[in-house]
């Protein structure tokens, strides 16, 4: 396309880009309030920061949050990459429309319905086999059912650009399918299942909505207890939570966009001499 | 691949298969039967559909009644339309801003897009809630837009934005623009800039151009964006309990206070499957283009 550029787009550009980074700026700058009234700004100060290593209650929220993100995602990369294998590798199995549909129905379900759906089959699951108690087992395995949606698309667009004659050059020359797989394909997409483990991640430590259904009681993720806080109103200390985690988030999304970047540059290099190689 | 054997097939297609059958689909069905059940003062707080009679014999009771209330108490048939006009609207808006955004992007050099579309994912990975929470410290009473406004004294009392829709639907566009942009660029991006050249060269002016060329080639986009936009906004729950007011009722609300708040499950059930039947046609829809898309 062409470089020239209206006044007219930019401006619509930089306004889209104001509306979605000035309210998180403003809540970081605020978090360093040293007032506790939320219009006032009393100075500098980082007190809220050091008041949030004695909340015990944040604190307990924030480990079981983490515990549930790190055995959700992982266990949605595990399932979302043998359900990408299984749709791009097999072209006709029965069941394969019924799996294309649950890989992209959570994509846009509300939440609501899937975390009322689900705390009904887990209650019932209760009463029929007295398991699973209801907290983060009930927690972790919804997170991995929406999980898994994600992972599954990213993996699948990553293995549909995989370049198949790779795989098969192995398999000639003697591997065995699932051997020439995890040698050569896998290589290929592992920036894909990072990605997907990070945004898994990401999602499951956000979930408010499906969280509150399927949690027990005593369960309360990090999300759970900062809903219930900010409904009553703006406090400077939730400020300072918040500022973290999109800070730490932040920072890890761009440390893995660039990581990866890199990578991608040095493999296309070498592929690029392999193929200019002189023969034999 | 041929791994060897359909045994070996079935190692890779079973374990996601079973596991969203039984923890995604399947919950349906359960939601559906508890629907037609009734509420009871017991744990699960509502009765079996199926009980056994004095004779042994099974008897299935199905009460329809959490469905007729549905349609009496006229709050549900409020928030469904409530839900679906703010959906709308917001849908819309985010398009009108979302184009111009993508279309910017997908014009820019390979580098600078790179680095334009990090600035618009970055939000996408941070907390949803979080950033609900970050725009209320705008729009408050005594927030940043109204301090900003009345510095300048255009204003000379606060405007209220909270608890009104307006802020929902800000809450709304602000959580879900990255959402419409996204799709809209990747198919803008693939756009052949011949095609434009061709139209121009054959005298059509730019506005030509674009009704007759680029929007419709970017109609996978639009619709993407949109559905991506539009479904979870009729179901939104966080932003209409964070920012709206006592009568922005929208449906997400509405289920959570019949659950957490009266704890009728079956009405809450009810109110889930009426739901999910008011969205399987966009559902349908995304789910056609999505499946048109990954054949293509």
């Amino acid at each position: 396309m062409e470089k020239r550029y209206s006044p007219l787009l930019l401006t619509f550009l930089c306004v889209g880009i104001a509306i979605l980074y000035i309210p998180i700026l403003t809540l970081i700058a605020y978090s360093f309030n040293a007032s506790p009234l939320v219009n006032v700004w009393g100075g500098f100060s980082t007190a809220w920061y050091t008041e949030l290593t004695h909340n015990r209650q944040l604190l307990q929220a924030a480990l079981l949050s983490l515990e549930v993100a790190v055995t959700a995602s992982t266990l949605a990369v595990i399932l979302g990459t043998l359900a990408a294998v299984a749709l791009v590798r097999f072209a006709k199995f029965p069941g394969r429309l019924l799996l294309t549909g649950m890989v992209n129905a959570p994509l846009v379900m509300p939440e609501i319905i899937t975390g009322i759906t689900q705390l009904l089959l887990f209650v019932s699951m209760m009463q029929m086999f007295a398991w699973p108690h209801r907290g983060f087992t009930t927690i972790v395995i919804s997170h991995v059912a929406f999980c898994t949606a994600y992972v599954t698309v990213t993996v699948q667009s990553r293995l549909q650009s995989a370049d198949r004659s790779l795989e098969e050059a192995a398999m000639d020359l003697g591997s065995g399918p699932a051997r020439a797989f995890i040698e050569i394909t896998l290589p290929i997409i592992t920036p894909a299942l990072l990605s997907s483990w990070l945004l898994s991640f990401t999602l499951s430590l956000d979930d408010l909505v499906i969280s509150s259904f399927v949690s027990g009681p005593g369960a309360s993720t990090l999300p759970m207890v900062i809903y219930s806080k900010v409904k009553l109103g703006v406090s400077p200390d939730i400020n300072a939570l918040a500022s973290l985690i999109i800070c730490a988030v932040g920072a890890c999304v761009v440390a893995a966009g660039y990581l990866m970047r890199r990578a991608e540059k040095r493999r296309d290099s070498e592929m690029h001499s392999a193929d200019h190689a002189p023969d034999g | 691949m041929k791994f060897n054997g359909r045994s070996g097939r079935w190692l890779i297609i079973l374990p996601p298969l079973l596991f969203l059958l039984v923890f995604f689909l399947i919950p349906f069905g359960f939601a559906l039967k508890i629907s037609f059940a009734e509420v009871a003062a017991r744990v699960p707080p509502f009765t079996d559909i199926l009980t056994r009679t004095a004779d042994h014999h099974l008897q299935l009771t199905l009460s329809p009644s959490n469905y007729q209330y549905l349609f009496t108490d006229e709050i549900y048939g409020y928030a469904y339309l409530y839900s679906l006009r703010t959906a709308l609207f917001s849908t819309l808006i985010c398009l009108s801003v979302g184009y111009p955004m993508a279309y910017a992007i997908a014009r820019a050099s390979k580098s600078t897009q790179n680095i334009l579309l990090l600035i618009i994912i970055l939000p996408f990975w941070t907390s949803f809630l979080l950033r609900v929470y970050a725009l209320e410290g705008i729009i408050r009473d005594n927030g940043l837009l109204n301090s900003v406004l009345l510095h300048l004294g255009l204003i000379h009392h606060p405007i209220q934005i909270m608890r009104t829709g307006l802020a929902v639907y800000l809450g709304i566009i602000y959580s879900y623009l990255p959402f419409m942009v996204l799709p809209l660029f990747a198919t803008l991006e693939k756009l052949d800039p011949t095609l434009l050249e061709a139209a121009a060269d054959l005298g059509s002016p730019p506005w030509r151009i674009f009704l007759d060329v680029t929007f419709p080639l970017s109609l996978p986009g639009v619709i993407a964006g949109s559905m991506l936009v539009f479904i979870p906004a009729v179901g939104e729950f966080v932003i209409p309990a964070l920012l709206g007011g006592p009568d922005n009722l929208m449906i997400g609300r509405v289920l959570w206070d019949e659950f957490f708040g009266n704890h009728d499950w079956p009405v809450a059930s009810a109110v889930a499957i009426a739901f999910l039947v008011l969205l399987a046609g966009p559902i349908a829809v995304y789910q056609y283009y999505n499946v048109k898309q990954q054949e293509a």
